[in-house]
């Protein structure tokens, strides 16, 4: 076990977790957005950060991928903390206005309007359904492209693939609610990746039910041209 | 539209080499090799690397949109670059990138029909000293203004005006 003390308490976590794991095991609750526990951490939306506090000084670090040691002293919702989790907040209001958690946060953290716009998307380029769709399902079907502004989260050439099994995984693990998902009685669309599927009926219960084709065969999207 | 080098699967098999070397070899280096064989990323090629080196497809795509040294578009003959940075701007680089894109007659990310020039802009190369700089197939030019745009140009062998 590692020993550390988290806004004043001690507290105990297991040798190999992070600061975020050993804050929520002991109810220490932090903000987060791009955390999943199933997931690897990413560190990209930052609403995690804490203060370390060190005798050379206090530093701001990403709770998430920040490793519990022995004797940290770590502050969860000083000063500035809160100074930058506001701008992360208000950051993210400005690219992402649409997105209801975004609002939610800025609300409680009292941000009316961001002051700078930086876009309408509801997409907050967590990376979440990227690594859900790379680690937990293994269809690698999206991922980011592009850089700076005119990143985004896209199946590749932005056309929808077979390498996408319409299983939803994205769907559930979004925070904002920016894919969408359209179930209607035999068919099965996921707008966000262009993914449309048929389902199929059961012949005994008369359900419908999605098989999906699995991995695309490349041979055949190049026609007949042998490799 | 000749400009297009048509892909063929066979040559990028020679290029790639054999089967089992794909996990020894790295992406990048094999996305740089393509760029530079053929001036663009061509879609199949992509397709064929990926299933070559056994890296799924969307990382493959996400690498070759993340760098500007990849394009998934085919790229002129000849590229031309105007640094855009600070000092250059201030110096009148907008007007040189201006006077390029008339006598192209593209803008600033375009190729021509002909697919003889690129032309493009960067913010910064690290010769403010030099500024206005035009970077024309990795040579640098510096002190370059309207006029002296023009005399690159000709010596590539644009006269005038190119619609």
């Amino acid at each position: 076990m590692t020993t550390l003390t988290i806004d004043g308490r001690q507290v105990e976590a297991l040798r190999g977790s992070t600061v975020l794991e050993a804050a929520r095991e002991n109810h220490i609750e932090i903000p987060t957005l791009c955390y999943h526990e199933a997931l690897e951490p990413y560190a990209g939306c930052r609403l995690c950060v804490v203060e370390l506090v060190t005798p050379k000084g206090s530093q701001l670090v990403a709770s998430c991928v920040y490793a519990a040691e022995d004797g940290l002293v770590v502050k969860t919702n000083s000063g500035i903390v809160q100074e930058s989790r506001r701008m992360t907040v208000e950051l993210l209001l400005a690219a992402a206005p649409k997105a209801k958690v975004i609002q939610d946060l800025a609300a409680e953290m009292g941000i009316e309007e961001p002051r700078v716009s930086l876009g309408d998307s509801d997409c907050i380029l967590c990376g979440l359904c990227v690594r859900a769709c790379k680690e937990i399902v293994g269809a690698n079907a999206i991922s980011l492209v592009n850089r700076g502004f005119a990143k985004e989260v896209k199946p590749p050439f932005e056309i929808g693939s077979n390498a996408c099994t319409g299983c939803t995984t994205c769907v559930l693990v979004c925070p904002t609610g920016a894919i969408k998902l359209e179930d209607v009685l035999d068919s099965r669309s996921v707008h966000r990746w262009e993914s449309d599927f048929e389902a199929r009926e059961c012949k005994i219960c008369g359900d419908h039910y999605l098989a999906p084709e699995f991995a695309p065969d490349l041979k055949e999207l190049l026609g007949e041209e042998e490799v | 539209m000749n400009s297009e080098q048509a892909f063929d699967a066979s040559e990028l098999a020679d290029l790639l080499g054999d089967k089992q070397d794909g996990e020894d070899k790295s992406l990048m280096s094999i996305l740089e090799d393509v760029q530079a064989r053929y001036r663009y990323l061509p879609k199949d090629a992509l397709i064929l690397i990926s299933e070559w080196m056994g890296v799924p497809l969307s990382q493959t795509y996400s690498v070759a949109t993340f760098y500007n040294a990849f394009s998934l578009k085919p790229k002129g003959r000849h590229i031309i670059n105007v640094c855009l940075g600070t000092a250059c701007n201030v110096r009148g680089s907008r007007k040189v990138v201006e006077r390029i894109a008339d006598r192209l007659g593209i803008e600033p990310g375009e190729t021509t029909q002909d697919g003889e020039f690129t032309l493009e802009t960067l913010n910064c190369v690290g010769a403010c000293a030099l500024g206005p700089v035009a970077i024309i197939d990795g040579t640098h030019f510096g002190r370059v203004n309207a006029a002296g745009a023009d005399k690159l140009l000709k010596k590539l062998g644009v006269e005038g005006r190119k619609e």
